[in-house]
């Protein structure tokens, strides 16, 4: 059994046709090549698949691809802009935040719905914000300074234009 | 004169080369690859723990609409493989445990390889069980392997000077059981293998190993062909940390259904399969023994291990190799007595990890350290250093200890946690610890050569490409081959590409393990580089009129040291050596294996050309209603000889801080009958960024000499004092030692009853 969805991915709108029973994670995974969202457990536990929804971080392999249907969904191959990364990306390389890295997508997805909303997180919140985002190479402290940094270069950015 | 300020790359914040692939999403992991004409392979594990397979019915799975094929073990040659030889890729007559692979299918999509697993009747005949190691080795233990007389896999054994000498000699004795859990690797990425053969009867095999050379060879011998034709193609790797040291049966059942179906063959694990079936860090009970003079001086240590080994020899079964290392060179005692026994049980079989045998033993051996410290009435940090091994020393191993900077790092860590001051502090429920390691860093000799082969070769553009036997697993070695070879070669760091192929184009490697990357291929690429750069300075001395050895590359330019007016560029001399008749190619290649040699009979041997040391200070808070340990602080201090990238070497020491915190106090996987009760991340805890306190990463340089810049491997040092310190720590703050991992509540709570009743 099939079902007609209809969603915005990375800006793009995107008809499919998928089985009942698929997860957001297999439509962009298996239908659509799109393996920048790893699995890294399929239990919601390791947010290694998180993409945002509506602009909302959400575990895509916790999410019926039914249920997305309508929604506009971001993933890790939409955030650059060409070949100008995100600040977040530039973050994590420049910092040294990467390792094996499987996890970094989701880790960049997650610090991206985070950021959206917040512009200057406490480390409180950034920690509390990733700590749903699996790591077993890091140790997580360049990843919790990566999204540091770029907090502060966002707000020396906003800085700068009221200026 | 430092030469340090003339580095252009060594020690500088270099980004890895690999980052941007990865926070793109364009690194395509094993999981990732698709392949024209692919099929889905899926395994049916053992349901029985330990019985007889009297039949397997597979014909109603044949018949499923998709299934391509099945297979059992007499679809194959049924030769055994891994390092004791004694495990077949599928199953023969009886299964030995949880993780036996007794039917396979490759099918059209993974649903149905799936849906036709369930379709597989297998007829057992249970046979007595044994999980438990002191059980297994008893006269009337059921046998897991019938062919042999006991359960007893192998033992080290071996007495380094004279330990009736050591017992009289010693003023103090203490003596205690020690235990440590079985616990996962958790790579972050589950396991993937794709196996494709080729019309020329090639076998190629895209696989996360860290090991591809020596694969190459074992799925050879267990496919029954010649190692020319298998070839090994690694993509990206999520996470290793020796969980792919070996060959493992799912990557041979994925060749062997590739060669029945004639298409290629993707087999991938779930999370729970990856729990399940991938090997784990095995459990060690040990009974450990150390003795000092009154004065402090170290006397004799004894340890005395069981080491629950599953039911097959995979790499856990030699943990004992780097634990030895641990008895005789973790500080300096005279006389030494080691002994370990490897038993097989119906549990999951071990694998190589992080580390490997030396914080299991460090956990024991530094805990005794404060004991006898607290005997003499000394603070612990003093009697360590009393005892620290020294630059200069050979031990009764036959280690070569060449530059040392432990009491460097004991100072050090010490001092970012005030360790004299508040070691003295008691009636606090905040405590602090330390402890020390020692770990080889300058390669391991294992195999007949513990070397690698890199080839340097530059084209008439200035494009440099190191191909490289050595393996990136993450944590960076592709960056540290690109800086040695930048600072060698005098080009910019983005000129280099580290080329990663496949093992017909790269030259031999023993492997990632052993944290032998950077001081190993490091050094041969060193060399290659060199080589590169001579032939260079040749041409371009021909065309400049000056001697090679005035002329020298900087920032891609060749120039005369005397004359620095006097300059050519890169390309320039390069295409002068390649456009002409009897031209060359401009390239270097160098095999680097250490000066090291096999340890003989008796465990002597200096098998690394140096060894890495570390101690790690800790500053825990310990919560007597609830038993919670809070760790506030880590400072982890590690002798890296150089460091040449800070980044990565950091990284290392925050990742093998963060993985030393999940084996002190959360790990553990919970086996019943053999039986895994936590597969999944929300039982088997790995630590979250709540749970990673404050780490600090302190460098000491003892510039190494046989070490390329320097600098010694560091990898695996970095979890080794973790778990010691904490429960240091632990006593410091509560007065109860808890000689058991992890430390749970639980176990903090029962300490504390008990110390109370007394």
């Amino acid at each position: 059994m099939t079902y007609p969805i209809e969603l915005t991915i990375n800006g793009e709108f995107i008809k499919l046709d998928i089985p009942a029973n698929w997860r957001l994670i297999d439509v962009l995974r298996r239908d659509l090549s799109m393996t920048g969202t790893h699995e890294g457990c399929g239990e919601g536990d390791c947010g290694a698949c998180t993409v945002l929804v509506n602009g909302q971080a959400v575990s895509s392999c916790l999410m019926l691809a039914v249920e997305a249907n309508g929604c506009e969904i971001q993933t890790i191959e939409g955030l650059a802009d060409g070949d100008i990364l995100h600040p977040i990306q530039e973050a994590f390389i420049e910092v040294g935040a990467i390792q094996c890295g499987f996890c970094t997508p989701g880790m960049i997805m997650t610090s991206k719905a985070l950021l959206d909303k917040h512009a200057d997180p406490s480390e409180e919140v950034i920690r509390r914000t990733l700590a749903g985002n699996l790591c077993r190479c890091t140790g997580y402290e360049k990843i919790v300074s990566a999204v540091k940094a770029v907090s502060s270069k966002l707000l020396n950015q906003t800085d700068s234009i009221a200026e | 004169m430092s030469t340090e300020t003339e580095f252009s790359t060594i020690g500088k914040r270099v980004t890895k080369p690999d980052a941007r692939d990865k926070a793109t999403g364009r690194a395509l992991y094993a999981t990732d690859l698709v392949v024209p004409r692919m099929l889905y392979g899926k395994i049916l594990r053992s349901k029985q723990i330990h019985a007889k397979i009297k039949n397997i019915d597979t014909s109603r799975a044949q018949r499923l609409p998709g299934v391509i094929c099945v297979i059992t073990a007499e679809d194959t040659p049924k030769i055994a493989y891994g390092f004791g030889k004694d495990n077949l890729p599928l199953k023969f007559g009886k299964v030995r445990s949880l993780m036996d692979e007794v039917a396979a299918v490759a099918a059209r999509t993974p649903e149905i390889a799936a849906e036709a697993l369930e379709l597989i009747e297998v007829e057992y005949e249970p046979l007595r069980e044994v999980t438990d190691p002191f059980e297994a080795l008893k006269e009337d233990a059921p046998l897991i392997h019938e062919q042999r007389a006991d359960n007893l896999s192998m033992v080290f054994d071996y007495v380094h000077g004279n330990i009736d000498q050591g017992l009289d000699e010693s003023d103090h004795l203490v003596e205690g059981r020690f235990d440590v859990q079985f616990i996962a690797h958790s790579c972050l990425g589950p396991c993937a293998s794709i196996a494709e053969w080729q019309t020329d009867g090639t076998l190629l095999m895209k696989t996360p190993t860290q090991v591809p050379f020596l694969y190459q060879r074992d799925m050879a011998d267990v496919l029954g062909i010649a190692g020319s034709q298998v070839c090994v193609e690694q993509p990206y790797i999520g996470g290793g940390f020796g969980s792919k040291l070996d060959l493992y049966p799912y990557e041979v059942i994925a060749a062997l259904l590739a060669k029945k179906a004639a298409r290629p063959v993707k087999i991938e694990y779930d999370r729970q399969e990856e729990f399940l079936y991938s090997p784990v860090r095995s459990p060690m009970v040990m009974d450990v023994k150390t003795g000092c003079t009154k004065d402090g001086q170290l006397t004799v240590r004894v340890a005395d291990i069981w080491s629950d080994n599953g039911a097959y020899n995979s790499w856990g079964a030699v943990t004992p190799l780097v634990s030895m290392q641990t008895a005789s060179a973790l500080y300096r005692v005279p006389h030494v007595h080691f002994y370990c026994r490897i038993i097989y049980t119906n549990n999951p079989y071990g694998g190589a990890m992080r580390g490997f045998g030396n914080p299991e033993l460090t956990f024991a051996i530094e805990q005794q350290i404060e004991e006898l410290a607290e005997i003499c009435g000394m603070d612990p940090l003093e009697f360590r250093l009393l005892n620290a091994n020294q630059p200069g020393e050979t031990n009764l191993a036959g280690m070569k200890i060449t530059t040392c900077g432990l009491s460097d790092c004991l100072n050090k860590s010490a001092e970012e946690v005030d360790y004299k001051k508040r070691m003295t502090e008691v009636g606090s429920d905040r405590g602090v610890g330390i402890a020390s390691a020692i770990h080889v860093g300058g390669g391991a000799r294992i195999y007949p050569s513990d070397g690698c082969g890199v080839i340097v070769r530059i084209n008439d553009f200035g494009k440099v490409s190191i191909i490289s036997g050595s393996t990136e697993i993450g944590q960076g070695s592709d960056t540290i081959l690109t800086q040695i070879v930048a600072e060698e070669l005098g080009v910019p760091v983005d000129w280099i590409n580290v080329v990663n192929t496949d093992t017909d184009v790269r030259p031999w490697d023993v492997g990632v393990h052993a944290s032998r990357t950077t001081f190993i291929a490091g050094n041969a690429a060193l060399k290659a580089a060199r080589e590169v750069k001579e032939k260079i300075l040749e041409t371009a001395a021909e065309i400049l009129k000056e001697k090679p050895g005035k002329l020298t590359i900087k920032n891609g330019e060749i120039i005369s040291i005397e004359n620095p007016e006097k300059k050519l560029p890169l390309g320039k001399a390069i295409r002068s050596k390649h456009f002409r008749q009897g031209g060359s190619v401009i390239s270097g290649e160098y095999y680097y294996d250490p000066p090291t040699v096999h340890q003989d009979k008796e465990w002597r041997g200096n098998i690394s050309a140096t060894y890495g040391f570390g101690a790690h200070a800790v500053d825990v808070e310990v919560d007597r209603e609830t038993g919670k340990i809070k760790v506030h602080k880590v400072a982890a201090a590690h002798d890296v000889g150089r460091v040449i990238n800070p980044v990565g070497a950091e990284g290392q020491v925050h990742g093998g801080v963060a993985m030393g915190l999940g084996y002190a106090l959360t790990e553990q996987i919970q086996l019943d009958s053999g039986r895994m009760l936590n597969p999944n991340f929300t039982d088997y805890k790995i630590p979250t960024t709540m749970d990673i306190p404050e780490v600090v990463p302190i460098f000491v340089e003892t510039n190494d000499p046989e070490g390329p810049f320097g600098a010694k491997g560091m990898g695996e040092i970095t979890m080794v004092p973790t778990a010691a310190a904490i429960a240091n720590a632990v006593y410091n703050a509560t007065g109860v030692r808890i000689k058991s991992l992890p430390i749970t509540p639980e176990k903090v709570l029962n300490a504390l009853k008990a110390k109370e009743q007394k």
